[in-house]
């Protein structure tokens, strides 16, 4: 009896586990880590999302090294872990090594492409979303002068950059954009304390809206505009709730809704390889309006801005991509 | 254009202070004989402390208090490992570096919860700026007023103490009995051993000193300059504080300057990114970046001429029997 019933049990144990087997997603975070309030997060958000939805835990790796995130993956790979998700561009790298490695796992790629037959890569329009705010920044602005503060000094950076520049000379022609990087090194996206400085010499030469891509190292540029009561535009996540009255408002990138829609497609059996490319009109990429921004965007500035993104999704309004020809000449 | 020179030289007070804060830290723990690699992870260490305790506390000189207390611990740890067992200092200075950073980041991870980082500090948890009486007022008069309300007002408590601490330490290490002993402690132990004064008690208490300035440089980057601890934030400024102390031949007032002309260059380098130089062109972010380095190389190489240190560094000492 005894051995009937532990049978049993066991039995049941071996069903239940080769159903979770079937299906074990997971995530491969950059190194910023999981909670840098902005790029990372967002992705948890999805996480956390999709846990609560269908009840599958999502098995979480966050690499505090270059090395690790290979590691990550391929150990992740071997465990049966699929389809993975490794979000970052510094990751392109190990998943295409990973990826040959594991023929049979899903990979999807956050930011940057690989062309392997089981990477799906997912790339989004930043540069439309940034010249949403880069409309509202020169809309609120007194000075006629807004800055941009980049992490490290690449061409997806610039691409934030060059959008936002973009856009807040489409609301104002005369409008002044500086533009700064912080760095050259992954490095450059954990220094707030440069960033505020950045942050602080852009504000003495009259800017008064400042927009950071540059994770961790955004909340030196918000504390620098919070300390001279200027005005600082999130990026990735809604940042808006960092410091409300100061914040005008976060270009928001889906990164949630990108990994939530993979895992879910790979659990219905409709993952596919390729690549996607998510903006406006996909609501890969938006500005965010909340209670912690409410007062500070106008009703004209919300209808001029929606109006613009409207025009984008419509085509009347293109906006350059700094990433097409590396130059931001438009 | 004195607009803009005012503007940099005022940056270069806020991001030379925590060079100057280490770089004192490490003269004293140099001078007595005890080399200092270890900068760097006592102000990682007193940052995350800072930032941790003044978050829960909600008081700025209470996380100030911590940050001391924990550099002050790593400064004994390394006297232990080489003072009193001598041990080689680079060696245990550069594993109180990796300690550091790892446990910042863990504890951080456990205590918080926000991946390494401590949440934001709201206003009355750190040290915010100090607007000097009549700075407003002030303000327009030529010259006077710019350098007035502009470089010497608006800073917070640190950046003065940092400034006020280089004469006081100055004056510790020429101008008393202590000092003589300190310096003589690194420079020739065995005389002072005869002396009849503790050489190992000394080098301790040059360790304390150290670990009090280290306490404060990281106060000032997680709790005044910035609003939070994130990890690996001090990003090398420990080291460069070490070139500041050997570009200054560990004496105070050239190190005081090596440290403003490293900030100086930080605070220009700010300015000159994205900026067309005539003749020159968009100067590249990379080449800015590596501007202090060369710089320091070119300098130290070229003319300044050799940099000596006290005699008695990185040699344990052991009294003969």
């Amino acid at each position: 009896m005894k051995n009937i019933l532990f049978a049993t049990v066991l039995g049941l144990t071996t069903a239940a586990s080769v159903q979770a087997a079937d299906f074990k997603p997971a995530v491969v975070y950059d190194k910023a880590g999981k909670f840098d309030k902005s790029f990372n997060e967002a992705a948890f958000e999805g996480v956390k999302k999709f846990q609560k939805d269908f009840g599958v835990e999502v098995k979480e790796v966050e690499p505090t090294n270059e090395a690790q995130v290979e590691q990550g993956l391929v150990k992740l790979a071997r465990r049966g872990s699929n389809p993975i998700v490794a979000v970052g561009f510094s990751q392109a790298n190990a998943v295409a090594t990973a990826a040959e490695k594991f023929p049979e796992t899903q990979f999807t790629l956050i930011d940057m492409v690989v062309d392997k037959p089981n990477v799906r890569s997912i790339v989004f329009k930043e540069h439309e979303g940034s010249f949403l705010v880069g409309a509202l920044a020169a809309m609120k602005s007194g000075t006629g002068k807004v800055g941009f503060i980049g992490g490290m000094d690449i061409p997806l950076i610039r691409k934030f950059g060059c959008g936002f520049e973009q856009g807040a000379k489409y609301v104002n022609p005369k409008a002044e954009v500086f533009s700064n990087m912080i760095g050259s090194t992954g490095a450059a996206f954990n220094n707030p304390g440069k960033a505020n400085e950045l942050a602080k010499s852009q504000i003495d030469s009259g800017a008064d809206v400042l927009f950071a891509a540059a994770g961790s190292s955004g909340s030196g540029v918000y504390q620098a505009a919070k300390d001279r009561h200027k005005y600082a535009i999130g990026v990735d996540s809604n940042q808006n709730y960092i410091h409300p009255g100061t914040m005008l408002t976060s270009m928001v990138k889906r990164i949630d809704v990108a990994a939530y829609n993979t895992w879910k497609a790979a659990k219905d059996g409709k993952w596919a390889s390729g690549v996607e490319v998510l903006g406006l009109a996909e609501n890969g990429v938006d500005w965010a309006l909340d209670e912690n921004n409410r007062d500070l965007v106008t009703p004209e500035m919300e209808t001029k801005v929606n109006q613009i993104k409207a025009d984008i999704i419509a085509g009347k309004i293109t906006v350059h991509d700094y990433m097409s020809d590396n130059s931001c000449n438009y | 254009m004195i607009e803009t020179i005012l503007l940099t030289l005022d940056a270069t007070l806020r991001v030379s202070t925590p060079l100057i804060f280490a770089a004192f830290a490490g003269m004293f723990s140099e001078r007595s004989g005890v080399i200092d690699i270890s900068l760097e992870g006592k102000m990682l260490a007193a940052a995350f402390a800072a930032a941790a305790v003044a978050y829960t506390t909600e008081s700025a000189w209470l996380g100030l208090g911590a940050a001391i207390l924990v550099s002050i611990s790593l400064a004994m740890l390394h006297g232990v490992a080489c003072i009193t067992f001598r041990g080689n200092q680079v060696v245990s200075g550069v594993a109180i570096n990796i300690l550091a950073a790892g446990l910042t980041m863990s504890l951080g991870l456990s205590w918080f919860k926000q991946g390494g980082q401590t949440p934001l500090l709201p206003d009355e948890a750190r040290f915010t700026s100090i607007e000097f009486p009549f700075a407003e007022a002030l303000r327009d008069v030529p010259v006077i007023g710019g350098l007035y309300s502009e470089l010497l007002s608006g800073h917070n408590i640190l950046v003065y103490m940092a400034f006020l601490m280089v004469p006081l330490a100055w004056w510790i290490l020429f101008r008393t009995r202590y000092g003589l002993r300190l310096r003589a402690v690194g420079e020739n132990p065995k005389a002072v051993d005869t002396a009849g004064i503790s050489v190992i008690r000394l080098r301790y208490s040059a360790l304390v000193f150290a670990g009090v300035l280290c306490g404060l440089a990281g106060t000032y980057i997680s709790a005044a300059h910035n609003a939070q601890f994130v990890r690996d934030m001090t990003a090398g400024q420990g080291f460069i504080a070490l070139a500041a102390l050997i570009f200054g031949k560990w004496r105070p007032f050239p190190v005081l300057g090596a440290c403003l002309l490293f900030g100086l260059l930080d605070a220009v380098a700010v300015r000159l990114q994205g900026t067309e130089l005539p003749g020159i062109g968009v100067i590249p972010v990379q080449f800015i970046e590596a501007m202090p380095y060369i710089l320091t190389v070119v300098l130290l190489a070229g003319f300044f001429g050799k940099a000596v240190a006290p005699k008695a560094i990185g040699v344990p000492y052991v009294k003969e029997r």
